[in-house]
């Protein structure tokens, strides 16, 4: 199968999610954001993580108009997967493909660190060939990762089994200890209605390889390539 | 057709923690501005909006913050046109 990985100004994880693409004998390349299509092979888009237009206004915003982000919509609406990981979450929300928003982390700070993630959905085509209620441990690299949503919002996820990922203990205890942003119900990552969607704001192609330390969220691209596969 | 001036004031949602502005009053608080309470910190837009009249411009610029200016999830914003 093959990947896209958009490309704005500020982008800084593209290379890694690249890599991370490219393993298991997959192809991936690039997709500027003024590019006005996506290539006709690619089977999923990762929009990766950075600061696209140096987090201007908020982030997120601009890109969200970029070009290809009309393309991206209309990928994603085709039922096609795609994940936006870190800023790539903070697009997808701004392009409203994800509902919610990412605030300031609720200690002001910039955090950069391991962490772990209950996995509470194991039937998405991200989350596929984990355990549900299995635990994997993931870097968090954001300083605006405090997910937010009105109530509504957030009950519909939870009515729709859209809360992917959730901050927790190593034992998979969803505690405040465990929040390291603030995000409500510790939220780490959620998908659309449609689960072809999904946003997290932890970066698993850092734990792709266990050169890099960890190879826990190799699982996230597995997955991908698994639902590509078995469709 | 003129040049109108719009003032743009956007800030978080009331119902969201300001921790920006939970930090500054902490600081006022250690430098004994002890009556000061309430602080939220936001962001001010101003930009030149070409417009029959101010009702239209103001209208103009309402559409740009719901749009990309503001974030109706988070943000409230106000508008002040100027002639």
């Amino acid at each position: 199968m093959k990947y896209g990985v958009i490309v704005f100004p500020g982008s800084n994880c593209d290379r890694d999610a690249l890599f991370a693409a490219s393993l298991m004998g997959n192809t991936a390349e690039f997709i500027w954001h003024k590019d006005t299509s996506i290539p006709s092979d690619i089977d999923s888009i990762i929009i990766p993580g950075g600061f696209s237009y140096g987090d201007y206004l908020r982030c997120g915003a601009i890109s969200r108009f970029s070009n290809i982000m009309k393309e991206v919509i209309k990928f994603a609406d085709s039922g096609k997967p795609v994940i936006g990981i870190c800023n790539g979450f903070q697009i997808l929300t701004e392009a409203n493909l994800l509902p919610g928003a990412l605030l300031r982390n609720k200690s002001i700070s910039f955090i950069c660190k391991d962490v772990y993630l209950k996995v509470n959905e194991d039937n998405t085509p991200f989350t596929n060939t984990l355990e549900k209620d299995s635990v994997i441990k993931i870097p968090i690299a954001h300083g605006e990762g405090n997910y937010f949503a009105d109530d509504n919002t957030i009950k519909s996820l939870q009515d729709n089994n859209q809360i992917v990922f959730q901050y927790s203990d190593v034992d998979g205890k969803i505690t405040d200890e465990a929040n390291p942003n603030g995000s409500m119900l510790n939220i780490a990552g959620i998908t659309n209605k449609n689960k072809n969607v999904l946003g997290m704001m932890p970066h698993p192609e850092r734990y792709s390889d266990n050169i890099l330390g960890c190879d826990d969220g190799l699982n996230v691209f597995k997955s991908i390539t698994n639902f590509i596969n078995s469709n | 057709m003129k040049n109108y001036k719009a003032k743009i004031y956007i800030t978080l949602r009331e119902n969201i923690l300001d921790v920006q502005g939970k930090a500054v009053e902490h600081a006022l608080h250690s430098l004994e501005f002890n009556n000061f309470s309430d602080v939220r910190i936001g962001k001010y837009v101003e930009l030149i909006v070409l417009a029959q009249n101010d009702g239209q411009a103001e209208e103009m610029v309402k559409s740009a913050c719901d749009k990309l200016i503001a974030n109706p999830i988070i943000e409230d914003y106000t508008v002040e046109i100027i002639e």
